[in-house]
């Protein structure tokens, strides 16, 4: 239930308000008593509220308004989604500070809250005077963001800087301000280097108030923005450069260098899980192929952009899978559904054409680059990068297992024809038609139940044939764990998690479905297969590719929509992504979702996977969703994966690829859900 | 009329049934809610009767799935906590020790004790409220003494 905001400061209705009246807030609680009494204080304190007892819910209701909230209050434990996972989404999405509450206490927990990036944990019961001073949450983080524009070098006049430092001092009532003082003493100084170095100026940087206009990193930013760190090597990436790469205009290097730390964030997260696996895989890639290093890498960032951006992956694969694979609107189903569709879709070009020759002999030659581009997916030959790139593309579609990716692509679509349930059928329909990814999908979400039966099912099934297939290029498995975790450890993560969940096929799927959309799914994914990853060594790898395939396949089916859908999503979307593509974005969600407490860095590996796999799956995409009328309306509106994807592609230049995947005999139908 | 509205609601503190959250709900309660705390503890009891059903049917399967009864708990333990109910939440603390300890006998024992006090609760302040209008709105706005 949501009920829009009531406003009862002086200037409801208005974001002038003076701090701290008219603060938009959010919250989240599944408890409807304490939602009526934390609305009833929000109002006493002259906020705006806006109550939600889904987290899904709130998760759409932010996308849906970019910059209608502030601050987010969410409860920690809920049904449809673990607080933590949406507290992380929000943070990558939306930016915006989220306070967790609950009435667990224990040490262990809050620190959870601190490690997930919450700016405050209040334990239950919520007093009144704990919410009065939420809103110093809000001009902080404000601040923080104006004092990483200065850093970066931001073109903001020093004279100009000074107001507006004072201006957020001042209307906060700040009592940092010396603090703030300080950052901008530097950061100005700082500043004043880079701007003499730097030509571009942050023209558009609106110094003048706290209320600066959020920047919505759309998939297809995120995707540049990936791009840019990649080559730049995400070590050496500063705003500045980012900023110039990027060439967007209107852009300023605040935005990007806010964006930055919460990139790095994220890969510090997933670096957590396999720090060398990432090494690993950005030497690979760049060994293989300079068109697939960048990718790899940018497919493991953008699977965190992606994860950043949230909506981007999902209306990115929904666009680059409705543009490559032709079909219109297969997911019906929120979101989720889309970026899967999209996602596998998107997989499914790249990988049927790295690889498929072997396996099906259908090898998508959409293009040489963008096979080459998926090669991180699946060709043989670049395993890691393809696996990299299917990881991420994968990862960010239907959380595609980041070993699996690289082989899977191959190995898809021979799995694809293995599998009796309709792998083969899957694929072809997979890659064909996204309205079976979507129906998949959809079914996924419906029968969450069934995802998790189908998922040992098609496990045994992928087991057979993607094993064979991964023989194939046994080296390739451990390699492309490596690729696919441009970001370090993303891969490995990616497959463990995927192997959890292929092995907890079982009630995964249900849980984590909450996922509100694409990008959500992907996270979930990331996360999962991160702590799986940790947990399950490389070795796993295969087998879960195997499974994930199986997995993948058995998500498709399902619908998508549901939270259930997410779970099973992700194992569809990673059976579908490896068959087509190993865009198992939403596999790699589904495993997320599954895996509900994962560890923050899990998270964050599954959210790079994710970016990483959707993102790069856009750009393959790119030139294939050229071709490809964006059949799917669904992913159009979800996901923005899909452009980001598209975006990814057309970065890449890869030459429009021929959609039309002929997966021999894949038809959503057949997979059982 | 009011000193007895008064007096009752007095004596439900005393007898740690309510606490100082209770207070606080009342705090929030001004002419422009004047029936906010009402409101608040019929959303209450109308949801915990859906978990204590919940529950009911968990324990009755004999399985005793700790972990998904313990969640429930959690749950209610929340919503107890955020109305005041503190004798209710006791119980429920002492339910999830002993679902934690797996110990289904000890479940039972406190279950059933948490859902008399909860009905006791309920009674208690169905009555308060009753009361409490028939006074006069001002009377619940007050703090007891």
């Amino acid at each position: 239930m949501i009920n829009s905001g009531h406003g009862r400061g002086p200037d409801s209705g208005s974001n002038s308000d003076p701090f701290p009246a008219g603060l938009r807030v959010l919250v989240v609680d599944d408890d409807p008593t304490c939602l009526m009494i934390l609305e009833r204080m929000l109002m006493t304190c002259l906020y705006r509220v806006t109550k939600c007892n889904r987290a899904e819910l709130a998760l759409s209701l932010l996308r849906k308004n970019k910059n209608g909230f502030d601050i987010v209050i969410s409860d920690v434990h809920m049904p449809d989604m673990d607080g933590f996972k949406l507290l992380e989404h929000v943070g990558l999405e939306m930016d915006l500070p989220v306070i967790m509450m609950s009435a667990d206490d224990s040490k262990s927990v809050v620190l959870k809250g601190v490690t997930h990036g919450a700016v405050d944990y209040l334990i239950k019961p919520v007093r009144i005077e704990a919410l009065k001073n939420i809103w110093q949450h809000v001009v902080r983080k404000k601040r923080n963001e104006w004092n990483v524009s200065e850093h970066s070098g931001g073109s903001i006049e020093d004279t100009g800087g000074d107001r507006d430092r004072q201006q957020p001092r001042e209307d906060a009532d700040n009592n940092s301000s010396s603090v703030n003082e300080g950052n901008w003493r530097s950061s100005s100084s700082r500043k004043r280097k880079e701007e003499e170095v730097d030509d571009q100026g942050d023209d558009k940087e609106d110094t003048s108030s706290l209320k600066k206009p959020r920047v919505v990193w759309s998939v297809e930013l995120h995707q540049q923005f990936v791009a840019a760190v990649n080559q730049l090597g995400v070590d050496k990436a500063v705003p500045k450069k980012i900023l110039e790469m990027m060439n967007v205009p209107g852009l300023t290097r605040e935005n990007v260098a806010s964006h930055l730390q919460k990139y790095r964030i994220y890969l510090r997260r997933l670096g957590g899980v396999s720090q060398h696996q990432g090494n690993m895989n950005h030497s690979f890639m760049t060994g293989q192929d300079p068109s697939f290093g960048p990718l790899s890498s940018l497919n493991g960032f953008d699977l965190q952009a992606l994860a950043v951006v949230g909506q981007l992956p999902a209306q990115s694969l929904a666009q680059l899978q409705a543009a490559g694979l032709g079909r219109s609107s297969l997911i019906k189903p929120g979101m989720s559904s889309s970026p899967l569709v999209d996602q596998r879709s998107i997989f499914n070009f790249e990988n049927p054409k790295v690889r498929f020759g072997d396996g099906h002999g259908q090898t998508i030659n959409n293009g040489n680059k963008q096979m080459s581009l998926l090669h991180g997916v699946p060709t043989g030959m670049e395993p890691k990068q393809f696996a990299g790139s299917h990881m991420r593309v994968q990862q960010q579609i239907t959380g595609v297992r980041p070993g699996q990716n690289v082989q899977s692509s191959g190995m898809v679509l021979s799995v694809a024809d293995h599998l009796p349930r309709g792998g083969p059928s899957m694929l072809s329909s997979l890659g064909q038609q996204q309205p079976m990814f979507s129906t998949s999908v959809s079914r996924r979400s419906d029968l969450t139940g069934a995802v998790r039966n189908s998922i040992p099912e098609t496990n045994n099934r992928v087991v057979p044939a993607t094993h064979s297939v991964f023989n194939n290029f046994p080296a390739d498995l451990p390699q492309n764990n490596f690729p696919l975790a441009s970001a370090p450890g993303i891969s490995i993560p990616v497959s463990a998690s995927y192997q959890e969940e292929v092995n907890s096929s079982d009630a995964k799927g249900g849980s984590s479905a909450a996922t509100a959309g694409f990008g959500n799914p992907c996270y979930d994914m990331f996360n999962n297969f991160s702590q799986q990853q940790q947990q399950h060594h490389n070795n796993k790898l295969n087998d879960w590719d195997l499974r994930n395939i199986g997995l993948a396949f058995s998500h498709q089916d399902t619908a998508s929509a549901s939270a259930a859908f997410s779970t099973s999503e992700a194992y569809s979307s990673s059976s579908s992504l490896r068959k087509r593509r190993e865009t198992d974005a939403t596999v790699v969600t589904a495993h997320g979702q599954n895996q509900q407490p994962p560890s923050r860095s899990l998270n964050h590996l599954n959210h790079v996977f994710m970016d990483g796999g959707s993102v790069r799956v856009k750009s393959e995409r790119v030139a294939e969703t050229v071709t490809c009328p964006p059949a799917t309306t669904l992913f159009n509106e979800q996901y923005h994966q899909e452009d980001l994807m598209s975006a990814l592609l057309k970065q890449e230049g890869i030459p429009s690829v021929d959609n039309e995947f002929d997966f021999d005999g894949y038809s959503i139908d057949n997979i059982p859900v | 009329m009011q000193r007895q509205v008064a007096l009752i609601k007095q004596s439900l503190f005393d007898q740690g049934y309510l606490d100082e959250q209770f207070m606080e709900l009342e705090e929030l309660q001004d002419d422009a809610n004047p029936n906010f705390v009402e409101e608040v503890s019929a959303l209450y009891f109308k949801d915990s009767a859906r978990l204590i059903n919940n529950i009911d049917q968990a324990l009755e399967r004999g399985s005793f799935d700790f972990n998904r009864l313990d969640s429930y708990m959690h749950q209610f333990k929340g919503s107890s906590t955020s109305i005041g109910a503190s004798k209710v939440k006791a119980e429920c603390t002492k339910f999830r020790e002993y679902c934690r300890a797996g110990n289904a006998e000890g479940c039972l024992r406190t279950f059933h004790q948490l859902k008399k006090e909860h009905s006791t609760l309920r009674k208690k302040l169905e009555h308060y409220f009753q009361l409490a209008r028939q006074a006069g709105p001002k009377e619940t706005a007050r703090r007891p003494k």
